[in-house]
């Protein structure tokens, strides 16, 4: 049974395109064979993140048009063979793919995948619309920063209302430091607002822009990051995994509560 | 820093965390505005019937506040509405 998930946030800038690339190439390190869509037509950014912009031939455009077939535009990731990327098309205009099209190519890529994993541009118009169309989960991503927040908000009550049941949260970019000065809103404070449960909390590491700079994903790596990022890509799997320590003081013990499926 | 600080110097995160509660309040009401405006008249209106109140001092707001049923926070119109003079005055008490 394969699983479509995707990846939203409202606000742009707060790491969907990071995530997708992670969640992705965690769960591909974790045996599944995956795809990830872009779907930010004319803003096409997940080839780069993930390092695979040199070898786009077809794109998501060409694939609805019927240009192509979809396995002649799927690109092979670099190190995984269970990955795939279906690249987004650069130079139309986000009027070419229609929600009734995005889920007959979802319905195609379920046959062979076990999770499709989409990346939805920012906004709330057309693109999000494609976006979530055909999927069966929400990842929300937000920084603890009162305008994505807000967004975020806004996205929990569209998703609600296009009925899409399971929504998780994943709080990007936090600063245990500033959160210990009470300069930055708390995992806890966030969770508490937005009111959906939490998948994972990932720090703001300079790793991630180290390896945005490779286009090669951090995920299953030794940092904070990394290992946020593979916490987060099991419990996606429904494993019951630790919360990490993003410092010493027992925050994260204290923030496990929080989380339904711990304890 | 100090002990008065610690006591007194609310910091920008709970800034933030207030903000944004009040901010999803109306947005998730979806309450432009303009309603928010007609209902501060109406109230002007209704209210001057009985009383005389300062309109320009009259302060309208959505809000939120611990439901009387002990199960968390539910909105509530917050107003705050200065009155100048009781028009059916009653008789001093003595």
């Amino acid at each position: 049974m394969s699983e479509v998930i995707v990846i939203t946030s409202g606000k742009g800038g707060v790491g969907k395109t990071t995530t997708t690339a992670n969640v992705g190439t965690g769960l591909a390190k974790l045996d599944k064979k995956v795809v990830l869509i872009d779907t930010d037509i004319g803003l096409r950014n997940l080839d780069v993140v993930m390092g695979l912009e040199n070898r786009i031939v077809y794109n998501l455009v060409d694939v609805v048009e019927g240009s192509c077939r979809y396995k002649q535009a799927l690109i092979k990731d670099k190190t995984h063979p269970n990955l795939f990327l279906l690249p987004s098309a650069q130079t139309k205009d986000k009027t070419s793919v229609t929600p009734e099209q995005m889920k007959k190519l979802v319905e195609e890529l379920k046959k062979e995948f076990d999770y499709i994993i989409l990346d939805c541009p920012a906004g709330i118009e057309q693109g999000f619309k494609n976006a979530i169309a055909a999927a069966d989960r929400a990842l929300i991503v937000t920084t603890p920063e009162v305008s994505a927040i807000r967004d975020a908000d806004r996205i929990i009550g569209l998703l609600e209302a296009n009925e899409i049941k399971k929504t998780d949260l994943i709080v990007n970019r936090i600063r245990m430091d500033m959160v210990k000065r009470g300069e930055m809103m708390s995992i806890e404070d966030v969770v508490e607002i937005l009111a959906i449960d939490l998948i994972g909390a990932v720090p703001d590491d300079e790793n991630i822009v180290i390896s945005t700079n490779q286009g090669q994903p951090l995920v299953g790596d030794n940092s904070l990051a990394g290992r946020a990022y593979m916490n987060i890509c099991k419990r996606v799997l429904g494993e019951e995994v630790e919360y990490l320590d993003l410092n010493d003081s027992g925050f994260f013990k204290k923030l496990s509560k929080l989380f339904k499926k711990s304890n | 820093m100090g002990l008065f600080d610690l006591f007194n110097k609310k910091k920008s995160g709970d800034y933030a965390k207030d903000r944004l509660k009040l901010l999803l309040v109306s947005d998730r009401a979806n309450c432009s505005p303009d309603i928010m405006e007609q209902i501060k008249n109406d109230i002007i209106e209704v209210i001057s019937r009985y009383m005389e109140i300062d309109a320009s001092g009259l302060d309208i707001q959505l809000t939120q506040t611990e439901s009387e049923g002990g199960n968390g926070t539910v909105p509530a119109l917050y107003a705050n509405i200065p009155i100048k003079d009781m028009k059916t005055k009653s008789k001093p008490v003595k």
